[in-house]
């Protein structure tokens, strides 16, 4: 009976302090954390960024990668991606500013720990922490699905990936549907 | 006489709107003009639009159908990506063609990419007489 009394007791006060040790901040970072990337988008960005393909949402890579991806628009995997210098400097510091370096979001967060200090990944289809998420997905789905081709269009099977939402309820595979691990 | 103030009001703004759309590459043309190219010919600019030139794989034949496809009134597809392209003939998107500052930074990238150097300003004039009569 002591017993009960006391295990009563301590959930009584857990409950009661769970205010205290969650504040407003803790909840706002515990809701950012269960997201996936920054939604932020920009006109100048999209247009620029967005013409020939999706425009990835900065959280997904640091601001390393951002930069030198930056530099070398002239060979942007493949295609020529160059832009007016005052554009290419307005577009640099948006992707730094909002790159997964400093962001809270969860998968920001994982994308930075997956890779080493000296990694520059210019792909993030090459981050660790991608390949760890998409290592189950076999070509037929991918690159060899017609209406998908690459692992670069997000959004073919992430219905939301534009709001930075990666989670596997918005996925939907052209040709084969959901996705359950 | 007041009916045909009006009138002439009214003729006299859907003209002014009606050469709203065209002012812009009238704008671009003239710069090519004063860059030491003669009028865009239509024509020159069809053929060029519709040459392939060699490209490194796996785009080894390239031309400006490969993204745009060859009716300009119809959406075109990246051939990288498969991002649908808006049409670009003006009669099929009113948004083509209205801005000198895009209209050189896609001809700069896209005779980079698609022909491996840049356009010459007579290449661009001709090519956008063809596109802006589409």
């Amino acid at each position: 009976m002591k017993q009960t009394i006391l295990i009563i007791g301590l959930i009584i006060t857990a409950i009661a302090t769970l205010p205290v040790v969650f504040s407003d901040d803790d909840w706002r970072e515990y809701k950012q954390l269960s997201l996936g990337v920054s939604a932020i988008s920009d006109p100048l960005y999209k247009e620029e960024c967005g013409s020939c393909h999706m425009a990835y949402p900065p959280g997904l890579l640091p601001a390393a990668s951002w930069q030198k991806m930056m530099l070398g628009l002239e060979d942007h995997f493949g295609d020529n991606a160059e832009i007016a210098a005052e554009d290419h400097q307005l577009i640099t510091q948006f992707l730094t500013k909002n790159s997964a370096d400093d962001s809270s979001y969860r998968r920001s967060r994982r994308i930075v720990n997956s890779l080493k200090q000296t990694d520059v990944p210019l792909r993030i289809s090459a981050t660790p922490y991608f390949l760890h998420e998409h290592d189950e997905i076999p070509d037929r789905l991918v690159s060899k699905n017609d209406k998908v081709k690459s692992f670069s269009n997000c959004n073919a099977c992430h219905q939301q990936a534009e709001q930075g939402m990666f989670d596997e309820h918005s996925i939907r595979i052209p040709g084969h549907g959901r996705w359950d691990d | 006489m007041k009916q045909l103030i009006l009138i002439t009001t009214i003729m006299v703004t859907q003209l002014s709107l009606a050469q709203a759309e065209p002012a812009t590459v009238n704008e671009v043309m003239n710069q090519f003009i004063t860059q030491g190219a003669s009028r865009g010919n239509a024509e020159k600019g069809k053929s060029l639009w519709n040459t392939s030139y060699a490209g490194q794989a796996p785009f080894t034949e390239r031309s400006c159908q490969s993204c745009h496809g060859k009716d300009l009134t119809q959406p075109g597809k990246h051939v990288r990506t498969g991002k649908l392209i808006k049409p670009l003939a003006p009669s099929a998107n009113k948004n083509s063609l209205n801005d000198a500052k895009k209209i050189n930074k896609w001809f700069k990238r896209n005779c980079k990419w698609t022909l491996g150097r840049e356009c010459n300003t007579q290449d661009k004039a001709d090519i956008l007489s063809y596109i802006s009569q589409q």
